[in-house]
Parts: C-alpha cells; sequence; structure tokens
C-alpha cells in the first residue's frame, strides 16, 4: 500500500477508535480481512426492520405464517424426547437416518444410484450448502455465470470465494403480453457469449425466486449442453422443487445426461417442510465433487443440529411411501399454495397492478410500471424506483413486499427497477388483511 | 495432481454414467478437464481429520467410549421441554433475525453482563453462530488474511490450525511446557514461557488464539497468565480470540477468567461461548461470540454471507436455560454450579481408575478431559505402523484390544511437538458413571495380565 494511503487508513481508524480506556488507536492497520469487503450490504435485514417498525402486513421474506405440517411436528418432538444421543453430536456430514432417506428418496428420483455417505452432505439450510458449494469449488479469478433475477446471496457468496460474477438476464418474451414466467427466456446465445476459459460454473434456480419460473426440459438441455461442452460445474438450487403450479412440471438438471458428475443440487427441508426456522439443507451430487464441499463443512460449522435431522428423515420417509398419492406433502403443499396464488393475482389485477403468474415457488412478481405515486420521500431520493416504490408502500400504506431489482446485477437492476415481489405462501387472513389495504388504496385514486 | 490420477478419475467419470457418449470429453487436455473439476485452493491439505478417523473406530458399541467429548449423561429436562414447547410455536419454526434470536441475544446479554461487568448490546455486540466451532470460523474468516500470523497454543483444539490456513494465515504454534519434578502432576503444571512466547509475536501477529479451560488439558489460565498474554496483545497490537467453551466448568480452587475483563483487552478480544459445553446439548449445535461492535460486524458479515441465521426452536430453548439460570447464578440449584460440581467427582474417580492401572494422570483444573501419561505401561507396539506418532499407534491398539477408546493428543499439537507429548492420551470423563465403571474394569483387568 502507497505511504499516503497508508497514513490515510490509519487517520481513518484513529477517528473510529474509541478514545475510552487511553486507547486511542484499536488496530494501526487493516481490521478485517478482505473477503468481507463489500458484501456487508444485505436487503433482507433492511426490509425486514422496516416492516417490522411499521407493523405492515408481511408479504415481503420468503417464509410461511402458518405452521409446518402435523406429521413433521411430530416427527421432530418424538426426536426431542429421543434418546440422549438425540441431544449430541452426530455425524458430521449428515445424520445417518436422515442421508439414507434423501439417498433412498431422490434415487427414485433422479434414476441415478446415490450413496448417501459420498453423495450427499447436510447443512445448516440450503444456503450453508450453496456456501460450501462456492468455498469447496471457486477460486481467485473463477468466473461463475449467475442467471437474473437470482437469489441475492449468490453474488457475494462468489465475491467472498474470490471469483467474479457474470450475469445473464432472463428477458420478457419480445411481442407478446408477460403473463407467466414461463414467458421470461435465457437467450442461448447471450449465454454462450458469457462464456470464457475462465468460467467454472453456471448458477440456477428452478423453480426461480423471485420470478417463479420453472425451466422446461429444452432450457435445461440448452444450458446442459453448454456445461459439457466448456466443461463447466452446475450449482442447482431446487429448494422450492415441490411448488409447481397449473401442470408445470419440475426437472432436475443432474438427471440429464452427462450432469450427474458436474451438478450440485441443492435443497431444503424448510421450503420442502414449511419449516424455514429448521435450517436443515442438504448437498447432492457425485461424490467427486461433494467431497469438497465435506471439507469446508468440516471446517467451518463441522456437525449440524441432531434432532431437527432426524425429524426430517422421518419426513422424508413418509413421503417416499405416500409418493404421487393424495396423502403426500409435496402434492397437498402445491394444491394448497395453487389457491393462494390464485387469489392473490387475482387481487393484484382486480387494483390494476399487473402480476406475473409463477409457474412454481413462493413468490409472484408484479409491474408497478402503471401505478402512479408521488414518492416524496427524500430519504430514498437516490434509490432505485421500486426500492423507494416499496418503502414507501411499507410507511404509507403498511404492506410489505421486497424490490425486484434487489435480485439483478448492479449493471442490469436499472432496467428491471419496475418489478415488486410477493410472497403468497401466507394464511388466507395474511392475504385478506393484504388485499383490504390494496382495495382501500386502489378506491382514493 | 498427477496424470495417472487425472487419467483414473477421468474413466470414472465416464464409466458412471453409462449412456454418456463421449462427446467432447477428450478433445482438450485431460490436464484441463481435471482443472475444472479440482477444488479451489484454500482447501488444500484440510481434508484430514482426526475425528472422522476415530469417531469411526469408536462407533463399535461394544467399545467403552472416552474418546470424542460429549456427554452420555442427559441434559438437564427443562431445556428439552423449552424446545418441545418452541418447537410448538407456529412463528418458532420460521426463520429468525439472522445475527441471533431476539430472545436468546437478550438473555446472553444479561448473563454475560453479569459475567463482564459491562453493558453488552445484545444486537451490536454478540452473534449467535452454529455452536463454539461456527464462531470459531466466523471470527477467523472475518478478521485473518493472507499475510496474517495467528499464535495458536499446544496443545489446541484441532480446528484451530486448519481453520487458519483456510483463511490464508499462517498459524505460529507454541507449546505449553511441564514443570519437571512433581510427583502429583495437574494441568496448573504446564506453563507458557513468557520470552517464548514474547518470540512469538511480531508485526504480522494478527491474532492469538486462547482456550480456557483448555482442551485437551483442561487448564485454566489464571489471571497473572492471561495478563502477560494481554500485555503482549496491547504491545504488538494484536487481536485475541478467546475460546471459552468449557467457562462453568471449573473446579474448587480454581476461577474462570476472562481475558477480555482485563484492561485494553475488551476492544481487540472476540470471545466464544457454547450451548452445547454449557447445557450438555453438544448435538444443538449454537454457540455464540461476544465483542465490540467493531470487530463483530465483520464476523456478522461472515454470518450473513455463509449461512444467514441459527435454527430458531433450539435458540428459544437455550434462551429459556440461560433465563433460568440467571436467576439462579451462584446458587448450587444452577446448573453451571451443580454440573461443575458432578463432573469434578467424575474427575477425581477417573484419575483413581487411571492410577490404579498405573498410568498417571493430569488433573484437570477445568473441562471435561483428562491427559494420561501411558509411559508406565511400557506397552510394545512395535509390530504396528511405523509412521505414526505413539499416541495413535496406542489408542488404536487399545480400542481395538481393549474396547477402550480414548483420543491421542497429538492431534492437538504440531509436528514439532510431537515428541513432547506422543505418550499421552486424552480421555473424556462426562460420562455416566456406569461408563466409568465400564472403563475401570477393562483397566483392571488389564494390568492383571
Amino acid at each position: 500500500m502507497g505511504i499516503i494511503r497508508n497514513i490515510a487508513a490509519s487517520l481513518v481508524l484513529l477517528r473510529q477508535s474509541s478514545v475510552k480506556n487511553n486507547h486511542k488507536v484499536i488496530m494501526s492497520r487493516r481490521l478485517h480481512a478482505r473477503r468481507t469487503d463489500g458484501v456487508d450490504k444485505n436487503v433482507w435485514v433492511e426490509f425486514t426492520q422496516l416492516a417490522a417498525d411499521y407493523k405492515a402486513v408481511n408479504l415481503g421474506q420468503g417464509f410461511p405464517d402458518f405452521s409446518p405440517p402435523q406429521f413433521i411436528q411430530e416427527a421432530f418432538c418424538k426426536a426431542i424426547n429421543g434418546g440422549p444421543q438425540m441431544h449430541q453430536y452426530t455425524r458430521a456430514f449428515g445424520h445417518p437416518p436422515l442421508v439414507k432417506s434423501l439417498a433412498k428418496f431422490f434415487s427414485r428420483i433422479v434414476v441415478q444410484d446415490i450413496d448417501p455417505l459420498e453423495d450427499i452432505l447436510v447443512t445448516v439450510g440450503a444456503y450453508q450448502a450453496l456456501f460450501c458449494a462456492f468455498q469447496g469449488l471457486i477460486d481467485e479469478g473463477d468466473e461463475v455465470i449467475i442467471i437474473e433475477p437470482f437469489f441475492d446471496c449468490y453474488q457475494p457468496m462468489v465475491v467472498m470465494a474470490g471469483g467474479k460474477a457474470v450475469y445473464v438476464p432472463l428477458r420478457p418474451r419480445e411481442g407478446s403480453a408477460i403473463l407467466s414466467s414461463g414467458d421470461w427466456v435465457l437467450s442461448a446465445d447471450e449465454l454462450a457469449s458469457k462464456i470464457t476459459p475462465r468460467t467454472k460454473a453456471i448458477v440456477i434456480n428452478t423453480p426461480n425466486n423471485p420470478l417463479g419460473k420453472v425451466y422446461k426440459t429444452e432450457e435445461l438441455q440448452m444450458i446442459a449442453d453448454l456445461c459439457i461442452k466448456h466443461n463447466l460445474l452446475c450449482f442447482s438450487d431446487e429448494v422450492y422443487e415441490w411448488l409447481t403450479y397449473d401442470g408445470a412440471k419440475h426437472i432436475k438438471i443432474a438427471s440429464l445426461p452427462g450432469m450427474w458428475e458436474r451438478t450440485v443440487t441443492v435443497g431444503s427441508a424448510g421450503k420442502t417442510f414449511s419449516a424455514t426456522g429448521w435450517k436443515v439443507g442438504w448437498a447432492i451430487g457425485s461424490g467427486n465433487i461433494i467431497k469438497y464441499m465435506k471439507t469446508i463443512h468440516q471446517n467451518s460449522v463441522y456437525h449440524c443440529a441432531t434432532a431437527a435431522q432426524e425429524a426430517v428423515a422421518h419426513g422424508f420417509e413418509r413421503e417416499y411411501e405416500l409418493f404421487g398419492t393424495p396423502e403426500s406433502y409435496f402434492q397437498q403443499l402445491p394444491t394448497m399454495l395453487h389457491h393462494k396464488r390464485k387469489k392473490l393475482a387475482s387481487c393484484l389485477e382486480s387494483v390494476g397492478l399487473q402480476p406475473i403468474m409463477p409457474e412454481g415457488g413462493y413468490f409472484m412478481v408484479t409491474d408497478i410500471s402503471s401505478v402512479k405515486v408521488d414518492l416524496n420521500d427524500l430519504s430514498t431520493k437516490d434509490e432505485l424506483y421500486d426500492f423507494r416504490f416499496v418503502k414507501w408502500l411499507i410507511k404509507e400504506k403498511g404492506l410489505a413486499t421486497i424490490p425486484v431489482s434487489a435480485f439483478y446485477s448492479p449493471e442490469h437492476s436499472k432496467e428491471f427497477d419496475k418489478y415488486i415481489r410477493f410472497c403468497f405462501v401466507k394464511e388466507d387472513s395474511t392475504l385478506d388483511a393484504a388485499e383490504a389495504i390494496l382495495r382501500k388504496w386502489s378506491q382514493k385514486e | 495432481m498427477s496424470i495417472a490420477r487425472q487419467v483414473l478419475n477421468c474413466s470414472r467419470f465416464t464409466c458412471r454414467s453409462a449412456h454418456v457418449t463421449c462427446r467432447k470429453t477428450f478433445t482438450t487436455s485431460q490436464h484441463v478437464m481435471m482443472s475444472r473439476h479440482t477444488h479451489a485452493k484454500r482447501i488444500e491439505g484440510l481434508d484430514k481429520n482426526v475425528w472422522v478417523a476415530f469417531t469411526a473406530l469408536a462407533a463399535d458399541p461394544s467399545v467403552v467410549n472416552l474418546g470424542q467429548g460429549f456427554p452420555d449423561i442427559p441434559p438437564p429436562s427443562y431445556v428439552k421441554e423449552a424446545l418441545a414447547k418452541a418447537a410448538s410455536v407456529d412463528r418458532m419454526n420460521q426463520y429468525t433475525r439472522g445475527f441471533g434470536h431476539p430472545s436468546l441475544v437478550k438473555a446472553l446479554s444479561q448473563v454475560y453482563g453479569k459475567a463482564y461487568g459491562r453493558q453488552i448490546d445484545p444486537l451490536k455486540e454478540i452473534l449467535v453462530t452454529v455452536g463454539g466451532y461456527g464462531s470459531l470460523f466466523s471470527a477467523i474468516q472475518a478478521l485473518v488474511e493472507e499475510g496474517d500470523e495467528v499464535i495458536i497454543i499446544e496443545p489446541f483444539f484441532d480446528c484451530y490450525v486448519p481453520m487458519v490456513r483456510m483463511a490464508g494465515g499462517k498459524p505460529v504454534l507454541i507449546p505449553l511446557r511441564l514443570k519437571s519434578g512433581k510427583k502429583t502432576i495437574t494441568s496448573a503444571d504446564w506453563f507458557l514461557d513468557p520470552d517464548e512466547l514474547a518470540g512469538k509475536f511480531n508485526s504480522k501477529t494478527k491474532a492469538i488464539i486462547i482456550n480456557t479451560p483448555n482442551n485437551p488439558i483442561g487448564k485454566v489460565f489464571t489471571k497473572d497468565e492471561l495478563q502477560m498474554i494481554a500485555d503482549l496483545c496491547i504491545k504488538h497490537d494484536t487481536l485475541c480470540f478467546s475460546d471459552e467453551v468449557y467457562e462453568w466448568l471449573v473446579y474448587r480452587g480454581h476461577q474462570h477468567v476472562k481475558i477480555a475483563t482485563l484492561p485494553g483487552m475488551w476492544d481487540r478480544t472476540v470471545t466464544i461461548g457454547s450451548a452445547g459445553k454449557t447445557f450438555s446439548v453438544t448435538g444443538w449445535k449454537l454457540g455464540w461470540s461476544i465483542g465490540p461492535e467493531q470487530l463483530m460486524k465483520h464476523l456478522q458479515t461472515v454470518m450473513q454471507n455463509s449461512l444467514y441465521t441459527c435454527p430458531t426452536p433450539l435458540q428459544e430453548a437455550v434462551a429459556q436455560g440461560l433465563l433460568l439460570n440467571y436467576e439462579l447464578m451462584d446458587q448450587p440449584e444452577c446448573y453451571f454450579t451443580s454440573l461443575a460440581d458432578e463432573l469434578e467427582g467424575k474427575r477425581d474417580r477417573l484419575a483413581d481408575i487411571v492410577e490404579e492401572a498405573g498410568m498417571t494422570p493430569v488433573i484437570p483444573e477445568g473441562g471435561y478431559f483428562m491427559l494420561v501419561d501411558v509411559t508406565a505401561l511400557n506397552q510394545d507396539l512395535s509390530h504396528m505402523d511405523e509412521d505414526e506418532a505413539y499416541d495413535y499407534k496406542f489408542v488404536k491398539w487399545m480400542i481395538k484390544e481393549k474396547k477402550l477408546a480414548a483420543i491421542p493428543v497429538t492431534a492437538f499439537v504440531g509436528e514439532e511437538s510431537t515428541k513432547d507429548f506422543e505418550k499421552y492420551i486424552r480421555l473424556c470423563f462426562i460420562k455416566q458413571d456406569s461408563t466409568l465403571d465400564a472403563a475401570r474394569s477393562i483397566l483392571k483387568s488389564w494390568t492383571k495380565v
């Protein structure tokens, strides 16, 4: 570091450090590691706080406000009251009953013999699975392609691993009205043009957060072809895999030819069993790749909580037996949500907003460009339109949502700042309250 | 990776999915193909782990396991009840605040506010993590990078070195040394040489990691010893990561001192605690870091980019447990006191058992491990693998032949210190009396042969 910069840095620290205890300078050199540079901001921290402060009807952050299903709660209770070993360390890479039931369940789906000990890593939520993938497999200078809009953590995780994020946006199809998430598509040429010799991996999320797009086989095949041609890894975030509507089918890219050995598929008990607060997730893939993620895991958290894993194992045992039948939670949940999705969409349409019907997932994105409001809040003057709109909506109308440009890269966010995201995985009473707010608002216009 | 291994992996890839037509897999060189699937450099050499090896060996149900550090005694019933109660509340099954569930950080702020004698801001000065392990990770990732040196005292909880290396830092080791000439050995007889320690500090030293009570020796650092370390930290402008997961397990005649309470240390120390060790629920994997905002904010950044939030119902239950014991603090019913009393009895029992068997225990002042010197047994292990340290061979032999599991102590030291520690094994005594009895039977019949 140049001398001037050194002095300047020290002066900044001097100003910042406390003067109590006769210690004026805490660190005369840089405190935090460079890997934490630029990854400290977080949209959730800001908006969850705001929603709480204004006691808004919360259709913002993605978690159910109804209870997890009875059978999973019972399984958790049973585990809690099980023997003392339920409260002590279990196998670090995944509680044996859980990895066995996951292997059994998903082997049937991907038609691949999944080894419970080699091919599965249980993590603290899908979030930590993604972290292990980036930390274990992405090096300084590696490029990672992220399809926009993306769940916001992908970008800081790439950065923290020393990688470079390269973005490719889903774009609304030319011409026709954009009525469904299926109308947002990836250009094969645009995607291919972003691949360089430094590209290491591509991150896909299907069903997608926030749009709700459920990638079709042809779309995944296009991505798979490029992965195979350029020898890329694929990180496939499939946390909403059971939540598809109107006959849309969830396809696992790992089941396409040539993809098993290069794909890490991430799943979530939180989203699967409506228990986001349990923070149990997993990564499934070829042992050759999972083993590197295990090394990260064993040097970061090492073990995951035992009792919750035991409960999730029982959940998957049950679902294995009931798969495809009406008693399966994996049928019941999307059916219940299908009705809520319809309810929210009608409500938005009735007040002149244009929802993009999601083919899957927890969320619905709405185009707000037709809404005329006077965003006279000076404190948000320099922010993007959707950020300002969402804050206004929380403060003035008591309704919380999330601005969609938060899911875009800095280079493209300005193109997509007229959309906001609603979560419809809420009790009908919450959706009713949101509806009341929107009706009242539209009546005033 | 050697070319031979690369080729081997290639053919394994193609064999795996028989229906893959070898499209373009071999058009680019095999080296390029493997370079795509290689791991990030940060995990180079970090895949080995003593627990993976020894937990597998001890998993045999006929083995009496005094190895890995977890209780086989039940946790207090009120924590289990608190968890069951929390899990029955809808909201408790969904995401909570990322940096720590509000009721938990408030409870921590209360309990530790008292222990530190200062106001601790629950939102800015506390981070809840996945076990003490997760706190160590967050602190090291947040504050250590390439070019930094981190002083680690041997023997050390084995994760410190790989975590520092994964962050790009350089571990600098200094051993605790044994005072010579004593008949009965306690953990207090192991000390840090002040000159030797001072010699390890330089302008690159970013942090020192201390662990008190220490795993595996059980040493409880005295105020003077901590002051010596503090003086060096202040002189060299170094951070201190203080792993105090066993803080409540301190035996009669000794006191746990928090280095962060010494003058000048609050602003440069991150102190780590554990619900697992505090409430005998290691399988809950909840821990916390406490420190000044200027350090904690960086740990929070790591948290928000690694796993974001810890499980909600577990945090709620720990909060309840802490509040209950806060009311009882300094009374015999307080779990922090009653557990230590219970363990002191087990410590003394194990020490007797070990001595009866002709081995020499190092009586720990704190924690739930005991070092045992096996030199006197003179066990011939020449038939075993030459390459391993004596204690590794001894423990493997003991598990196989005697059905008693321990952990080799050289797992907790660097190569240079191996010769000073390879006659020691580590035994865990937070076990049911029946487990300790079973160990006694094994040791009794052993010496009869």
